[in-house]
């Protein structure tokens, strides 16, 4: 890398202006040119800083209350979720808490109710907008069989490949969130989520609502994903404390069956 | 693996509940540990890392020239550069008193990545043998090049800092020592470097094609290749990590806040202030 290059960060969110006794210390940051500390404390909810971190802008007062009531949805999916599951892996042995989260963070990023499967399911809404038959038609078309990092999709993202019903939960969050006035995606998914089931051939599942609820709010894919990953925290850290406070003798270890009908076949030698 | 006759649905997952049926292995605490299918300690004890590593990967062994070579994928790109993106996590993590596992497993997740590591080799491996399918059925590799850069970039090619890779010519002369350098997808490999090195912008082959040429011709699938590559820069991590760690803490690459060259919007007022407190 050139050595005249200056080795600054380039950033559109954050500036701080330094402490007149120490560069290395800010008197006042500004996010998107909002004073953080000197006028947005006290004023501004948890839910409009996240939507000014990733939109740039303060967030109307329908899009917050959509963000909030999404953020409070997704906050627990509850220790049968896998990535609680994990989170509790981590308490129940005395991991540490950011390992616990790590955890969390590894097993919920993925396609089945992880942050992969809302950023598909947002670049479905980017491509199928509010159209029926893109959306039969995106249903319809086998995902693409590209090796990645991550796994070829087993299921339409969005959709609950264990599913037989709509869940009651995903029913009353997207019924709770779809009569906010900045929820077009939501309302039309609303009134079109069972032709949508049928050309999924399964259930919406909550990663459905909140990709369609991170579209409305003007999010990208990419943000999305990282809100997913973020917002479903909360409950993760819980349930790995708890467990960690009732200790390892009363979390499942689960039985195991060693299937070694080919092990043995398994090896060969000088492949 | 096997496929259960359904796999879907609360019938499936009642099928599975409370319990695991593995074919990879199982700890007997007190007793004995089985390795997809051998006892650990009876029977593989003898084993060098790697070789277990590939075994558990793979549920294949490897030949101790093969053997040679995968220990050298991973020697000859540990690199203990802290500024190296990867590496940078590691050391942040000791400057900033974490963890050494937390900052290391930072790391290795980090290198999961996109322009360099997981997600190149990954690609590279993938190209490399869906090309030689396509040429073996007649195509000219060419055309595949062509089609590949057409349809999406091809990975392996090409480097982010320099596009001259110093590791290459090491890896290639431990190759031709072991005499695994005759295999198909190397050739292939060479041969797309020929071609792209022809174009306008002239793509030089990188670390990503040659390991994962070399790991091709070992027989290696492209899910086996990404859990091999995992811990392929791991041994430059902990000297990173150790020297942040033993420099007085907050003091790896501080940044004042005149280092922040904000291209924001200027200062303006929070809208509503006290409407919703």
């Amino acid at each position: 890398m050139s050595a005249e290059r200056a080795e600054t960060i380039r950033t559109r969110i954050w500036r701080e202006d330094a402490e007149a006794d120490n560069p290395f210390a800010a008197k006042a940051a500004y996010c998107h040119g909002y004073d953080v500390y000197g006028e947005m404390l006290g004023r501004a909810r948890w839910v409009d800083m996240l939507y000014l971190l990733f939109r740039g802008e303060a967030p109307t007062a329908a899009q917050a209350d959509l963000l909030e009531t999404l953020a409070v949805a997704l906050a627990n999916p509850g220790p049968r979720d896998a990535s609680v599951h994990a989170a509790m892996c981590g308490g129940v042995g005395g991991s540490t808490a950011a390992s616990c989260l790590m955890a969390a963070l590894a097993v919920g990023a993925g396609q089945l109710a992880g942050g992969r499967e809302v950023l598909l399911g947002m670049r479905a809404w980017a491509a199928c907008g509010t159209n029926l038959d893109a959306w039969r038609r995106h249903l319809a078309t086998p995902a693409a069989d590209i090796a990645s990092i991550w796994p070829t999709p087993e299921h339409p993202p969005g959709f609950d490949p264990h599913g037989v019903g709509t869940a009651t939960p995903v029913r009353q969050t997207l019924a709770a969130l779809a009569g906010n006035a900045a929820a077009a995606r939501l309302r039309w998914l609303a009134a079109n989520r069972e032709a949508l089931e049928a050309a999924a051939d399964a259930p919406l599942a909550l990663s459905g609502v909140a990709a369609a609820a991170f579209a409305d709010l003007g999010f990208s894919p990419e943000a999305g994903e990282m809100l997913q990953l973020m917002l479903r925290l909360p409950g993760a850290a819980a349930h790995a404390l708890e467990q960690k406070e009732l200790g390892y003798k009363q979390f499942p270890f689960f039985a195991i069956e060693l299937d070694d009908a080919d092990t043995g076949a398994a090896v060969k030698e000088g492949a | 693996m096997t496929t259960p006759e359904r796999t879907h649905g609360p019938e499936f997952l009642r099928s599975q509940a409370g319990s695991l049926k593995s074919r990879m292995g199982v700890c007997h605490p007190g007793d004995k540990a089985i390795f997809r299918g051998h006892d650990l300690h009876r029977d593989l004890r003898h084993m060098d890392w790697i070789e277990l590593y590939v075994f558990g990967i793979t549920g294949r062994r490897f030949s101790a020239k093969e053997l040679e070579l995968l220990h050298a994928l991973w020697v000859y790109t540990s690199y203990p550069d802290a500024r190296l993106w990867n590496n940078r996590v590691a050391a942040l993590a000791g400057s900033a008193r974490s963890s050494a596992t937390l900052g290391l497993a930072g790391a290795l997740a980090t290198s999961e990545a996109v322009i360099y590591g997981g997600y190149p080799f990954i690609r590279a491996i993938d190209f490399l043998r869906q090309a030689r399918m396509r040429v073996s059925r007649g195509e000219s590799l060419a055309e595949v090049v062509r089609q590949e850069l057409q349809e999406r970039r091809i990975y392996g090619y090409g480097r982010p800092i320099n596009s001259k890779d110093e590791r290459l010519p090491w890896l290639l002369e431990l190759a031709g020592d072991l005499e695994l350098d005759r295999g198909p997808h190397l050739k292939l490999a060479q041969e797309v470097e020929t071609i792209l090195s022809s174009r306008r912008q002239a793509l030089r082959m990188n670390y990503a094609a040659l390991a994962a040429a070399l790991a091709a011709d070992l027989g290696m699938s492209p899910r086996e290749f990404h859990l091999f590559v995992f811990p392929a820069f791991l041994a430059g991590m902990p000297p990173c990590l150790v020297e942040a760690a033993q420099r007085p803490e907050g003091g790896l690459f501080p940044l004042s806040c005149a280092d922040l060259s904000y291209e924001g919007p200027a200062p303006r007022a929070w809208p509503g202030a006290g409407k919703r407190q």
